[in-house]
């Protein structure tokens, strides 16, 4: 077994087919969307040189930048609606009554196809048959908002089921991390007096930073790059009200048949998404990881 | 032990969710299945392809050809046309031996996407469907589709309706052939309209006071799916026609040039019309799907939508026959002082079949569009409903009234505007989506609607 793996040839030979995929469908589109981006493309015939003129374009492109402040926005607000899921994780990893079950009833809607849950928020968002309103009406309201046709309210509208979709992703992973605190620790803070609160925030907490720091990434990353339910609850709409930087790009591409553009939105969007992670990284960073012993 | 039927439960809750939820898409999941199946097929036959092209010399009515062909309806939400395809496919089939063609199918967004990606790659299939117009532009342009005017000279000579075959024609060329042929009516609830003592409009202003009377009585007067925004662009076209006359849009499409006043005065009244409450509530973020389900459940009284949904108000076993029995159409009404005529129509050919400009068997395939089309004709309307782009004999054929009276009004039809959507290259015709939403949504000024698309047909993409 030793001289296996000291063969770096044979080691070569195991890594290659991973290194070949990875470079194939991941490392190797990254560069053609950049080099699309240089072109004036309509995805069908002959790709022309044009430089930077589709980046120059969309400096200047109101609409990209309305659909980056709202992805920005989406960002933002799942990184804040962490702070809701870190709270629910640490009641469950307390020792409540029910725990397990509720645990379960909150990862549920992660193992729903984003397509299923945009189909049934559409029924709960619907202005007249839709149960939201329905509700809203019972409860004596007469002009109930129109969720998804109304430009002020669609954005926030449509945040809402996505927030819902990755609860459980996120408690689970606090979960997961918090029942990983040793007991001894805990039971020595509280025979110090702290109360749970303070052992919350003064002891758990510390010791799953690292956990927290991914976790901010993977909702900021994912935010910028959200397409799913957006595309299938209201495609961008109504007249862009709702559009992200993903929707935009695939309108241009697929629909514009402005592959060159696409790209060149595709490309930028891959820049934000790792200038985010970078910062987020150095905000975050502390010089010692806290150890458990 | 708790704990584990508690996990037990919870998978149990959570496998019906999955099944339910994928039971919904049952559609979907025979589409991706099915082109699952083809993908497999379609290396077999590239197989075939090498090898008959290696032994040239045989006979070449006897070579083994495998023709692959690309179709939007999948079994599950267009059975009746799916089956239709099958149908012509295995009499074709019969009738030439030597050939076996493969299908796939797509899902209407799907295929678009679909296509488009094939081309990039040079891989379209055999034969294929395609839109009109704008959507055929890129590929014309590429050299992805073949000419079809020697069949157009041959064989089909004088079988379309008069005016479809043109949407397919580039530079004296045509390459494609129209399978269907729709136009666009209002469709109402003839129940509705008795109760509160209505007619079917004739002018605007008629429309206007039925739309005033149905809200002042709590009934929603029009339904529409503004979300999927190409049923918004029928009202705006329709005012603009009454307005401006039948060739303002076309004039307004080929000049690259928005500001005929007629087309500023269409959007102004549109906008009326929003004013006055006149579209179901949230019509802006319903699909047309949506829409169409509160036509159907008599939830409101009026739907301006293609022919294709004749069916349902005719032949559909699905449909019950007392609402089928209540729906009515009406034609667009005329506005006072406007130059368009009643007969005017919003419609045009919709899915035409193209033949691959890379394909092996160009000769083949070619005469495969050929059968189809004919044979597409033959059964369309009597079998599935659909009105096809070859002519129709109304004498002939035994069919329920409202099929007669639209073919007859198709017949009579003084002009078909085509859609401008697919008149327009695809960028125009993205941003006049956003703006048909943005100003019915009167996210817009009728002035800035029109500044806007301008400027978007000027941009020439």
């Amino acid at each position: 077994m030793n001289t296996v793996m000291s063969n770096k040839r044979i080691i070569a030979l195991y890594v290659l087919p991973s290194l070949f995929l990875i470079l194939a469908i991941i490392y190797v589109p990254i560069v053609l969307t950049g080099y699309y981006g240089l072109m004036n493309w309509n995805g069908i015939g002959k790709p022309s040189y044009i430089g930077l003129a589709n980046y120059k374009t969309l400096m200047h492109d109101s609409v990209f930048w309305h659909s980056t402040f709202h992805s920005l926005l989406f960002a933002l607000l799942s990184t804040l609606c962490l702070i809701l899921y870190l709270a629910v994780a640490l009641v469950l990893s307390g020792k409540i009554r029910g725990a397990n079950l509720l645990r379960k009833i909150y990862l549920i809607p992660m193992l729903l196809s984003s397509v299923a849950i945009a189909q049934l928020w559409l029924k709960v968002y619907h202005p007249t048959n839709g149960i939201l309103n329905g509700l809203l009406e019972k409860l004596g309201f007469h002009h109930t908002p129109e969720w998804l046709a109304d430009p002020h309210i669609v954005l926030y509208a449509i945040f809402i089921p996505i927030l819902w979709q990755f609860a459980g992703f996120y408690i689970l992973i606090y979960y997961a991390a918090l029942k990983n605190i040793p007991a001894s620790l805990v039971e020595a803070a509280k025979i110090d007096g702290a109360n749970a609160l303070q052992v919350a925030l003064r002891i758990k907490l510390p010791l799953i930073s690292e956990v927290i720091k991914v976790t901010i990434v993977l909702a900021v990353v994912g935010s910028l790059k959200y397409f799913d339910l957006i595309y299938v609850m209201t495609d961008g709409g109504p007249n862009q009200a709702s559009e992200v930087m993903a929707s935009y790009m695939y309108h241009k591409a697929f629909r514009e048949f402005d592959f060159g553009y696409g790209s060149a939105i595709g490309f930028f969007l891959l820049i934000i998404c790792l200038v985010a992670t970078w910062v987020i990284r150095r905000l975050t960073a502390t010089k010692d990881t806290i150890q458990y012993s | 032990m708790k704990s584990k039927i508690l996990t037990l439960g919870t998978l149990l809750i959570a496998t019906t969710l999955v099944v339910t939820a994928c039971g919904g898409n049952s559609g979907n999941n025979n589409a991706a299945n099915s082109s699952a199946g083809t993908d497999n097929s379609a290396s077999d036959s590239s197989n075939a392809n090498a090898s008959s092209g290696n032994s040239n010399s045989g006979a070449a009515s006897d070579e083994k050809i495998t023709l692959k062909m690309m179709h939007l309806w999948p079994d599950g939400s267009n059975s009746a046309q799916n089956k239709m395809v099958t149908d012509i496919i295995s009499e074709y089939e019969k009738a030439n031996p030597n050939v076996t063609i493969d299908t796939e199918v797509l899902e209407n967004e799907q295929y678009k996407n679909k296509l488009k990606v094939l081309s990039a790659s040079n891989d379209l299939p055999d034969v294929g469907f395609t839109w009109a117009a704008g959507f055929m532009d890129p590929y014309v342009n590429g050299n992805m589709f073949a000419p079809v005017d020697d069949l157009l000279q041959g064989e089909l000579k004088d079988k379309f309706v008069a005016g479809t075959t043109e949407a397919y024609s580039f530079g004296g060329k045509t390459y494609a052939l129209p399978v269907e042929l729709n136009i666009v009516p209002v469709y109402y609830n003839k129940e509705i309209f008795a109760k509160y003592n209505l007619q079917a409009p004739k002018t605007l202003d008629e429309l206007k006071t039925v739309i005033k009377t149905l809200n002042d009585n709590n009934v929603t007067p029009i339904t529409l799916g503004g979300k999927d925004a190409w049923p918004s662009s029928f009202w705006y076209m329709y005012l603009a026609d009454r307005i401006g006359g039948p060739d303002v849009m076309d004039k307004a499409v080929a000049s690259n040039d928005f500001n005929d006043p007629a087309l500023l005065d269409a959007a102004k009244q549109a906008q009326e019309l929003v004013n006055m409450n006149a579209f179901v509530k949230g019509y802006n973020g319903l699909s047309n799907e949506e829409a169409k389900a509160l036509f159907m459940n008599e939830k409101a009284a009026m739907f301006a939508m293609g022919t294709w949904e004749v069916p349902n108000y005719t032949t559909s076993p699905d449909v019950p026959q007392a609402f089928k029995d209540k729906i009515g159409y009406f034609k667009f009404p005329t506005v006072d002082g406007g130059k368009g005529n009643v007969d005017d129509w919003v419609g045009g050919p919709g899915v035409g079949l193209f033949v691959s400009q890379n394909s092996k068997h160009v000769d083949e395939a070619k005469k495969f569009v050929s059968f189809f089309v004919q044979k597409w004709g033959e059964h369309s309307v009597t079998d599935a409903g659909v009105i096809p782009a070859t002519k129709v004999d109304t004498s002939t054929v035994k069919l329920p009234p409202m099929f007669i009276d639209l073919l007859n009004e198709l017949n009579k039809a003084s002009k078909v505007t085509l859609y401008l959507d697919t008149q327009m290259k695809p960028g125009a015709s993205d941003a006049h989506h956003n703006l048909v939403q943005a100003l019915l949504g009167k996210a817009v000024t009728p002035d800035e609607f029109i500044k806007k698309q301008d400027e978007a047909l000027k941009a020439g993409k």
